[in-house]
């Protein structure tokens, strides 16, 4: 199929699709959990909240927060990883390889032990700084030297900047018992238990970055050909460079604040997109931001039903997904000639 | 005397004062001489418990366990050839770390602890190998199923410490981190033991490593059976690793740092150049160790933290000197 070329009605009918797709999971993650609702109490919770009404109350306190941050965490994650992967030219670039989340957990572990924060809303701003600060200090470190910053230079600086900062955290851990027993649970990354604050805080970043990355689309085309070409068709190269590591940041930062450290949604979306669509970032950035949130959440329906009534944390549930996923895109050919 | 000697002689030295140090430094202290004396010939000595049952097999420990993690890094580094890889990097100490936090979290007997760690260590080198294993064999392709895998069993672990209370919990961080502070001379057996059937044998891959180094065509245009050679790197440098994780835990950036260093003080890929990386292991583990001991003194810290802290300057370091080649 020459996916480049799809018709206005092919897109129109695939984006309807997975508008539908996210709307559905939408719904299933309302009613799904240790207790489950049917679909008139979750309507009625959205539209006619009974406060006396205990399944409405769980689907309005839990449910509706949760929900809305997997589908801006998973935009997040999704979009980050489209960005970075078509502004370097690299199919590892993503938010999890790239150090991020080992910056975030690194600075609100940080902060649990010296700050003595607690709440996840608190967190906030740390796993954004921290998330910041690595992303970029991984980047740095992998474009260092003549070959730019290779696939296998990001993955390995990636790894060695994590490993590091994974040390640092665990002496903090090591140090204090009851920082341990706070920040576990937000290590592994979940959904739940984080509440509206945290939304409120990072709407409006979000908003942005997803708007400023979808109208980026024809420029990360150009530069996704390579730097000469991009000059070439009279790209300013560096400014566009520059606004793409400043959306995927804020996106990526955002996600990580809202969600914890979960690993592959931003790798795995849009290199699905991709092999369906072809190579127009355009369409990517648009459809891994529709379907990002889709695996999140799945990921994270998943991690409700299977071991109930525990939970497995959302950050667990897709790692277990998106490793094998990695390794056979890295057992492909096509990353063999990148 | 060539400088690679003179390096190795520098640095053989080092080991000598710094375990003379690691013998008299401590909580407890004890006379230079009298810990010499005791550690060496006097038995009866008062001191002869801790010198003796604490201090020396720890710097043994240290030292053996420096020269296999370096002498293990050297080989992944010049198989690959790319500085910044390394077992640890590629999920071996994860997939030792994996199966001991599960023998932790579940409350199992210790005793099983480093044959879990080994079985969990060599266990997932083999199954890099395998997965990266396509119509023949990519260092590339090694390092980023290593990444996938360490990716995995890293969500494993988290899943065990989520899971399981916390006291079980800390007990696992704990030896996550990586700590020399209960060697024993069981320990210092085990390493040796190693250490002499795996270090000799690195030692004996050094000329295929030189001719691999070359391209694969002029490898095989030499005679060097490409994939035999790099199994046998492979399966020499993850024993080295497994061995080490088993003993005392995760210990991170030795096997990555080492072998950068010796490379810029001593050049390119030789039999004195990985005498000199295993010695330097040695030291800096000693070193990483004394340092762990003593900052904090009495709280002694993991020795794997202090490794690691040793890795911010060295990624600097690298950053330096790729901008000055480019």
């Amino acid at each position: 199929m020459d996916a480049g070329r799809l018709s206005w009605r092919c897109h129109l009918a695939g984006l309807f699709g997975a508008g539908a797709l996210l709307i559905v999971v939408g719904l299933l993650s309302l009613r799904y959990g240790v207790l489950r609702v049917d679909v008139a109490t979750v309507w009625d919770a959205v539209w006619h909240y009974d406060r006396n009404n205990q399944s409405q109350v769980v689907v309005r306190e839990l449910r509706v927060p949760r929900t809305i941050i997997g589908i801006l965490a998973g935009a997040g994650f999704a979009v980050a990883g489209a960005l970075t992967q078509g502004v370097t030219r690299n199919p590892l670039g993503s938010p999890g390889i790239l150090g991020t989340n080992a910056g975030a957990a690194f600075a609100v572990v940080t902060a649990i032990y010296s700050a003595g924060i607690t709440t996840p809303a608190g967190y906030v701003w740390f796993a954004f700084a921290g998330a910041l600060g690595a992303t970029v200090l991984v980047y740095l470190v992998a474009s260092a030297g003549a070959s730019g910053p290779t696939p296998v230079k990001l993955a390995l600086a990636g790894a060695v900047i994590s490993a590091l900062l994974g040390s640092w955290t665990a002496a903090l851990l090591l140090l204090d018992l009851e920082t341990l027993d706070q920040a576990r649970f937000w290590l592994a990354g979940s959904l739940s238990g984080r509440g509206t604050e945290e939304v409120e805080l990072l709407l409006p970043v979000v908003a942005v970055a997803l708007a400023a990355a979808l109208c980026m689309g024809r420029q990360v085309n150009a530069l996704s050909l390579g730097e000469e070409m991009a000059t070439g068709l009279g790209q300013r190269t560096a400014l566009v460079r520059a606004t793409a590591g400043l959306c995927v940041v804020a996106l990526a930062g955002s996600a990580v604040a809202m969600a914890g450290p979960v690993a592959f949604v931003g790798l795995a979306v849009p290199h699905i997109v991709r092999s369906v669509l072809g190579p127009d970032y355009r369409w990517i950035i648009l459809y891994s931001a529709l379907l990002g949130p889709c695996m999140l959440l799945g990921a994270d329906i998943v991690g409700r039903l299977i071991i109930s009534p525990a939970e497995l944390q959302v950050g667990i549930v897709s790692a277990a997904i998106g490793a094998p996923f990695l390794i056979y895109l890295v057992r492909g050919t096509k990353l063999a000639q990148l | 005397m060539t400088r690679t000697a003179s390096l190795c002689t520098a640095s053989a030295t080092g080991i000598l004062a710094l375990a003379v140090v690691g013998l008299v430094v401590g909580d407890f202290p004890v006379p230079a001489r009298e810990a010499l004396a005791t550690a060496i010939w006097d038995r009866g000595s008062e001191f002869d418990f801790v010198v003796n049952s604490l201090r020396f097999p720890r710097v043994v420990v240290a030292v053996l366990a420096g020269i296999c993690l370096a002498v293990s890094g050297a080989l992944f580094q010049t198989l690959i050839d790319n500085p910044l890889v390394s077992p640890d990097i590629i999920g071996i100490d994860t997939g030792a770390a994996a199966m001991a936090v599960a023998v932790l979290a579940l409350g199992l007997d210790t005793r099983l602890l480093p044959y879990a760690a080994f079985a969990g260590a060599v266990g997932t080198a083999g199954l890099i190998f395998v997965l990266s294993w396509r119509r023949g064999f990519s260092g590339g392709r090694l390092v980023l199923v290593g990444i996938g895998i360490n990716a995995l069993l890293t969500a494993v672990i988290t899943y065990m410490l989520v899971r399981f209370p916390i006291e079980r919990v800390s007990a696992a961080a704990r030896w996550q981190a990586g700590t020399l502070s209960s060697s024993s001379w069981g320990d210092a057996r085990t390493l040796a033991i190693g250490m002499a059937l795996l270090v000799p044998a690195a030692f004996l891959l050094i000329r295929q490593l030189r001719v691999m180094q070359l391209g694969d065509d002029t490898a095989i245009a030499l005679g060097v059976g490409l994939e035999p050679s790099r199994l046998t790197v492979i399966i020499v440098g993850c024993g080295l690793a497994a061995t080490v994780v088993a003993v005392v835990g995760p210990l991170g950036f030795v096997a990555l740092l080492v072998p950068h260093v010796a490379r810029a003080l001593a050049g390119a890929f030789s039999g004195g150049v990985l005498l000199l990386t295993a010695l330097l292991g040695a030291v800096m583990l000693l070193s990483a160790d004394l340092v762990a001991q003593r900052l904090f003194a009495p709280t002694v810290l993991p020795a794997g933290v202090v490794t690691a802290a040793m890795g911010g300057p060295y990624l600097l370091f690298v950053l330096r000197r790729f901008n000055r080649a480019a």
